[in-house]
């Protein structure tokens, strides 16, 4: 038979309950012919916690209520049923660490979870935690705990997927207990009732841990006791690159720019306006243009503006803003409202705008065009990449045309019809009357 | 032009350049919680790591992470501050227990939650103090979409051979915003072997040669009995109050980085004969500094480049580097300066400016500015 534990004395107080869940744990293991080497302790902050340089198994000690989660890594990384991975918890640990409790039991993570439950934070000098009972007194809490305690075997026991769970008084001998939580599969738990001496003694003079646990309604039984499954991680082994130079984007109308040039796309979301700086991105490099684009939108995906600003160069682009655009092309009172701080500062460009929206005061040029009357409001803004193209002739309007094409959007909307009508007539409401345009 | 048109580009984010990079250097897992921007990480990751874990928050990322760790695999997670503050205290485990792993900070514009779509480089000077205690938690920072293939790789190298959680800084508009870009410049980038402890003798987990790095030895192995703590504790791995023992194994954390660091020691330094003005910058400010560079030189001026990519522990050799020039301009996306004040404390220097925004990229107009100005 194996030693669990080191001869040395165990590290806590006299009649501390601590002490017989540690000698109990070793039985278990031996119970089952466990080898030290297949068992890895992971242990929380607090006295309880500080039992990990008895133990002769694998340990990891880390902290204050973080145990299971901590030993949720373990045992998803060693992935091996024949590894035992035994977690020691207190109440206060328990208490801080609920989530990772809950989180654990719910995913069915292989471990078996300790609950050294004394009713009272030991190592800080014995507060309160949640698990205190009604009426039970601690050094801090002299007129006793004012609502019942956590039932944490209830609480686990609510949550799907748990294989054990019990309540032990931890007196006398429990290995068995233990050794039948240890060998279940995925997620079991056993919480020890048990005393500290040196405050829950002190505090509540002449108490019997059995009066203490009856009075506080938490019935000790095995609450869970069911076969599950071990969890499994997956590991895949096959891949596929993020990337490959198969996604190149082939040069088919090589164009040269004099100088970069910077656009800005104001609209709202929902309107395509990422879309249609992504089209005239794609465009752009397939004109052998270097091209970056940025959005910029507030976090709720559906409302309120959208915005992206396009670099388009022959050059290396380094510096990916653009403070002063070239261009800025508006579709929507929303991208209205969001391009009005850049347009006051430009000092020159162009301004394509919506017809139905009044520019503000800007030292660009304005040219204005029904986007959202003619494209729908849905695709105002990749309908407006078509004519923003004819009026900068950037680079071929071939290269959107055939960008356009390869997307499925190119189903939606008829390219033949969006090409006639931008150089339709529209009228414009110029100082009150509707003026018949062509620009 | 011609040869640029010739190479094979992409439409790529830098995300998944990270990505993409850690998994064939041999990262084993994601483990994350969503939050903006760092979001292309984690759906990345999902598509590409060998596993991937969504973890119900960000302190039990980090706890699994060091989970993972201690069994000798490389976790990775992505977060931005609100996440990156939850994981503090776990950070401080995984860098006392020594446990190797990377963790993307993706800064955005706070304070707490402040504006999750806008980026920022407002999270070094918590960096600079996240282990208490005064000691350095590596840093490494990208400064354009190359680096984000290469300095990942780098940073993982970083934190296996020093045994310690890294940090890779960027920020929104790096990670997120699309790029023609030719992948044909990224160099291989190759699995990192891990090396576990073989001797037969009986292992001690803290016990260090002339490296100051312990040898690493997954739980959970038949041979030897391994030991991880966070509490104060001995070569063993056995808690102490504050033994000699002890503190010696706890200073030595913070000299094993000092020691190593010249090994990990990234930057591009791009002098300029005759320049008394050196122009330092990192993250997303970087690429408006090389900007502003290489237009006042267009003009005639004269002035050099300094991009540190180790930022955390600061190595002496920047300030060998720095001490040549008459002035230095140090821009970074914060509200204060928080690397110059790194570098050269809340008093300053009269030599030393610092051009500083929040809520906007700057400018490279306004780091020429700041360079002409007398
Ligand atoms: C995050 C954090 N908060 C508070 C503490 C202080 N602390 C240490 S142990 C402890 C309570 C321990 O109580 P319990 O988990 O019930 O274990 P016991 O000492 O009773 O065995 C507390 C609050 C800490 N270490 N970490
Ligand atoms: S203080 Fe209480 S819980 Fe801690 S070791 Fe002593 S008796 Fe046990």
């Amino acid at each position: 038979m194996k030693n669990f534990l080191t001869d040395a004395a165990l590290p806590f107080c006299k009649g501390c309950g601590h002490n017989h869940i540690a000698a109990n744990t070793e039985k278990a293991l031996q119970l089952l012919n466990y080898d030290p080497m297949d068992v890895v302790l992971v242990t929380d902050i607090g006295c309880h916690g500080i039992i990990d340089k008895s133990f002769l198994t694998h340990t990891v000690h880390g902290l204050h209520g973080r145990s299971v989660a901590l030993a949720t890594g373990v045992s998803a990384a060693l992935n091996n049923p024949d590894k035992k991975v035994i977690v020691f918890i207190g109440d206060g640990g328990a208490t801080i660490g609920m989530q990772h409790l809950i989180d654990a039991a719910h995913n069915g993570f292989n471990m078996t979870v300790v609950i050294h439950n004394n009713m009272l934070y030991g190592m800080t000098g014995g507060q309160p935690s949640e698990f205190t009972p009604f009426g039970f007194k601690t050094p801090t809490l002299p007129e006793g705990g004012k609502k019942t305690g956590y039932d944490i075997c209830k609480l686990i026991s609510a949550v799907d997927g748990v294989s054990y769970v019990c309540r032990i008084e931890g007196i006398s001998d429990f290995s068995k207990n233990l050794a039948e939580a240890f060998s279940k599969k995925g997620f079991s738990l056993v919480e020890v009732m048990e005393i500290c001496p040196s405050y829950g003694v002190k505090s509540n003079p002449g108490m019997k841990l059995s009066k203490v646990v009856e009075s506080a309604g938490l019935i000790i039984k095995k609450f869970v006791d069911k076969e599950v499954e071990n969890y499994k991680t997956e590991i895949k082994t096959e891949f596929k690159s993020l990337f490959s130079e198969s996604d190149a984007i082939k040069t088919l109308f090589p164009t040269k720019l004099e100088k970069p040039i910077r656009l800005m796309f104001c609209g709202s979301a929902g309107e395509g306006v990422q879309a249609a700086a992504e089209f005239i991105l794609k465009a752009g490099i397939t004109s052998g243009l270097n091209g970056t684009k940025k959005g910029s939108y507030p976090v709720t995906v559906g409302v309120g503006f959208s915005a992206a600003e396009v670099i388009l160069s022959s050059e290396e682009i380094l510096y990916t803003g653009s403070p002063n655009p070239d261009v800025i092309c508006v579709t929507s009172s929303d991208g209205l409202e969001y391009a009005k701080k850049t347009l006051a500062t430009m000092k020159g460009g162009k301004l394509f705008i919506d017809s139905s929206l009044q520019a503000p005061e800007t030292k660009a040029e304005i040219i204005s065009f029904p986007f959202r009357e003619r494209g729908g409001a849905k695709n105002s803004s990749v309908y407006s990449i078509f004519y923003l193209l004819m009026q900068t002739k950037m680079f071929p309007m071939d290269a959107l045309k055939s960008v356009f094409s390869e997307n499925k959007i190119s189903k939606k909307i008829d390219l033949e019809k969006v090409l006639q009508s931008l150089n339709e007539p529209f009228l414009e409401n110029v100082n009150g009357k509707n003026m018949e345009i062509v620009k | 032009m011609e040869a640029e048109v010739k190479e094979k580009r992409l439409i790529m984010d830098g995300s998944e350049l990270i990505v993409e990079s850690l998994a064939r250097s041999g990262a084993d897992v994601f483990i994350g919680y969503p939050i903006t921007p760092a979001n292309l990480l984690y759906s990345y990751s999902h598509e590409r790591m060998p596993s991937f874990f969504a973890a119900p928050d960000e302190i039990s990322t980090l706890q699994w992470m060091c989970g993972f760790a201690t069994t000798g695999k490389f976790p990775v997670t992505a977060s931005s501050f609100p996440g990156f503050a939850l994981m503090l205290e776990s950070i401080n485990m995984a860098y006392m227990m020594e446990l190797p792993m990377l963790i993307i900070l993706v800064q955005r514009l706070g304070p707490a939650t402040g504006s999750a779509t806008c980026g920022a480089q407002g999270d070094l000077a918590l960096l600079n103090g996240t282990i208490s205690g005064g000691f350095s938690l590596p840093v490494i920072s990208l400064s354009n979409m190359k680096d984000c293939w290469e300095m990942s790789n780098k940073a993982m190298k970083m934190a296996i051979d020093l045994r310690t959680p890294v940090v890779l800084l960027t920020s929104k508009e790096e990670i997120m915003t699309l790029a023609s870009f030719a992948i044909s410049q990224l160099p291989d980038v190759k699995k990192i072997e891990r090396k576990f402890y073989s001797e037969g003798e009986t292992f001690v987990p803290y016990k260090t040669n002339d490296s100051l790095v312990p040898e690493f030895l997954p739980v959970g192995n038949m041979k030897h009995q391994v030991r991880f703590t966070a509490s104060t504790h001995d070569q063993k791995g056995i808690i102490q109050n504050i033994s000699k023992e002890a503190i010696e194994n706890t200073k030595r954390l913070e000299y094993k980085h000092r020691k190593n660091l010249e090994h990990h020691l990234y930057y591009e330094y791009d002098p300029q004969a005759g320049a008394d003005t050196l122009l330092v910058s990192y993250g997303i400010t970087a690429s408006a500094s090389r900007e502003a560079v290489k237009l006042l030189r267009k003009q005639g001026e004269k002035v050099s480049l300094f991009i540190p990519k180790t930022l955390l522990p600061v190595s002496p050799k920047y300030f060998e580097i720095m001490d040549k020039y008459k002035k230095v301009v140090i821009a970074e996306e914060n509200l204060s300066g928080q690397y110059k004040n790194i570098l050269f404390g809340e008093r300053g220097n009269k030599n030393v400016i610092g051009v500083n925004a929040i809520a906007e990229m700057i400018t490279p107009a306004r780091i020429m500015d700041a360079i002409l100005s007398k």
